[in-house]
């Protein structure tokens, strides 16, 4: 996606002397993640950083690599449903069974990127939605998920056996560290020699192949350590709300990621959490009013689009003439 | 009688119901592709303009008496007219961008209509009748026919076909065709191609439409009826290749009958099979069936 790239991405040269804001800015995140919950339902905060962290392992694909899924829903959900069906079932312990969910989205993300990322663009935005429709479906008809009704109250249990994850502060708090470690991931890929790879092919392929990079084998990696970190979160999820439920792996939470990373800003660091709490806060706000959400979701997708191209960090960074 | 032990009334039944289903596939995935070959995007809101099609036709009989044959005239121009608003309004200020910011704005549409329908009428279907002149149905010793559907069937390949011989033997398609592989240079020609932009949008939407009041009196009139049918075509219009107008037409019903198979011998299966032979075409052509390449 050249377009964005444009606009939102860091220019040539600024990226280094950008990065000492773009840790005031985690130090300011670290500081409100630590305050909030004294001031804000700290079920809502769980919810909006699981989000948040699907969302940056969305933009990962779409910021750096430009490529566009309108599937993820199916990591997302896939994780869910075995991380549920792993501490349910088998009784593991959390850390174990956010990890399977975890590697079952990374295997499903081989499986799916192999395929998807020999198509670009429109292609690959189809391509990946169909493939998150056969998860969908199958998650309706496989006797584990329980169809209709999910994998229902699945236990917190102890982390490492000892943390009473039952106890919502301290849930939190392995809510905020499996944030941080994704974030960190995402941060690391992305200013690593790996990402300027990444960046290299998605402003030009042709000119990248022609420096001897193989573009499928960098667009496979990234793929699948989006497909991965979605996994992460879709795992964490499942816990902390103790429900894994065909929500999750259907196509218009392919889309609402899709509106937190354009809200928060396309291709840029600190805009996929920024959008995820936005969102997440609105459809708070909103849940009274019933099928206006998604009347209302529309309309920010139309108006980021048309007029708001850089999102809400994107056009922060514009004005503070530093990318975050 | 049976064939493969599958009673053939159960057989031939799954077929008509996989031909209606193509027709469907067909028909949608025509617009999308003439969308796609003009204007580069991927219309999200077809599914919802489909839907919005099978609500006219409704609120033209509840509120103006009009019946199915005015529907069928009406509703594909109205519908053709929101398109074109949609696309004077918003897509226009898109063509020099990413094509992928069509996908989302039409998305966000696709959105906000399904939202204000659901709000309105909820989710559960309105009825609407079968005209006067299409019920009942004729038995042919192997199978039931009903007349309306065998009607769908016949009168969307007439839809499809003609639609095929415009673009591809007339001299406004060739107009059309040109346009679609240079705009710049047939605008030189002294032809109006954003005007011819706005309609081949317009043309394209308000087939779904007509799919839309073909459909009404058989599914009955849903707010979300286009929401997970559009997937499926997209995965259709893969498998065809995007922007091929006989691939699409082909496909779609192709893609029907299968799925009708599918659902006589392996139930389980039915509706994942379309998605299944996208990942097989992918494998083997990742241009689609009559695709030229990306």
């Amino acid at each position: 996606m050249s377009a964005p790239s444009a606009s939102a991405g860091a220019p040539p040269g600024v990226a280094r002397g950008g990065i000492r804001h773009q840790v005031v800015a985690f130090v300011v995140m670290l500081a409100f993640f630590a305050v909030a919950p004294y001031f804000i339902y700290p079920v809502f905060l769980m919810k909006a950083l699981c989000f948040a962290l699907f969302a940056c392992a969305f933009n990962l694909l779409i910021g750096y690599v430009g490529l566009l899924s309108f599937g993820h829903a199916a990591y997302l959900g896939a994780a869910g449903y075995a991380s549920a069906h792993a501490a349910k079932e088998w009784g593991v312990a959390p850390e174990i069974a956010i990890l399977f969910g975890t590697a079952v989205a990374g295997a499903l993300g081989v499986v799916i990127g192999a395929l998807a990322i020999r198509s670009r663009g429109i292609y690959f935005a189809n391509i990946t939605l169909a493939f998150a429709q056969m998860v969908f479906f199958f998650s309706l008809q496989a006797k584990f998920t329980h169809g209709e009704d999910g994998i229902q109250s699945v236990p917190r249990g102890r982390l490492f056996g000892v943390l009473d994850l039952s106890q919502t502060m301290n849930m939190y708090w392995v809510v905020v560290a499996v944030f941080i470690i994704g974030f960190l991931i995402v941060y690391r890929a992305i200013h690593s020699p790996f990402g300027q790879v990444l960046k290299a092919i998605r402003e030009n392929e042709a000119r990248a192949v022609s420096l001897g990079y193989r573009p499928e084998q960098y667009k496979l990696i990234a793929f699948v350590l989006s497909a991965t970190l979605s996994g992460l979160a879709g795992g964490t999820k499942a816990i902390v709300f103790q429900l894994a439920s065909l929500t999750d792996v259907h196509w218009t939470m392919s889309g609402e990621v899709v509106l937190m990373t354009l809200l928060g800003g396309l291709g840029t660091v600190f805009g996929p959490v920024v959008g995820a709490f936005i969102i997440i806060m609105l459809e708070n706000v909103l849940s009274q009013l019933g099928d206006w959400l998604t009347v209302v979701q529309g309309l920010i997708f139309v108006g980021c689009v048309l007029v708001f191209r850089r999102g809400v960090v994107g056009e922060l960074g514009r004005l503070l003439r530093k990318p975050l | 009688m049976q064939i493969f032990g599958v009673p053939t009334q159960a057989l031939f039944g799954q077929l008509l119901l996989g031909l209606i289903n193509g027709a469907f596939y067909a028909m949608l995935s025509l617009g999308l592709s003439v969308i796609f070959g003009l204007l580069n995007i991927i219309n999200f809101a077809h599914g919802a303009l489909y839907m919005t099609g099978a609500f006219v036709a409704y609120f033209l009989l509840q509120g103006a008496g009009l019946g199915y044959w005015w529907a069928l005239l009406l509703a594909p121009i109205i519908v053709g007219l929101v398109g074109i608003v949609l696309e004077r309004s918003m897509l226009k200020h898109l063509y020099k961008l990413d094509h992928l910011y069509g996908l989302l704005l039409t998305f966000g549409l696709a959105l906000v209509i399904q939202g204000l329908f659901r709000n309105q009428y909820g989710s559960s279907g309105l009825p609407y009748g079968i005209p006067a002149q299409l019920t009942g149905g004729h038995a042919l010793g192997f199978m039931f026919l009903p007349n309306y559907r065998a009607w769908v069937v016949v009168f969307s390949l007439t839809v499809c076909l003609g639609t095929w011989y415009v673009i591809e033997r007339t001299r406004l398609g060739a107009n059309l065709r040109a346009a679609t592989e240079n705009p710049v240079l047939v605008q030189a020609f002294g032809i109006d191609v954003p005007r011819m932009i706005m309609l081949t949008y317009g043309f394209g939407v308000g087939l779904a439409g007509l799919a839309g009041v073909l459909a009404a009196p058989m599914y009955q009139v849903n707010p979300l009826m286009g929401a997970d049918l559009i997937i499926v075509v997209f995965a259709v219009v893969v498998i065809g290749g995007l922007g091929s107008i006989m691939g699409s037409i082909v496909t779609g019903y192709a893609l029907g009958v299968v799925e009708g198979f599918t659902k006589v011998f392996y139930p389980e299966a039915s509706n994942t099979v379309i998605f299944v032979i996208m990942a097989l075409v992918l494998l083997v052509r990742p241009a689609g069936l009559f695709g030229r390449g990306q």
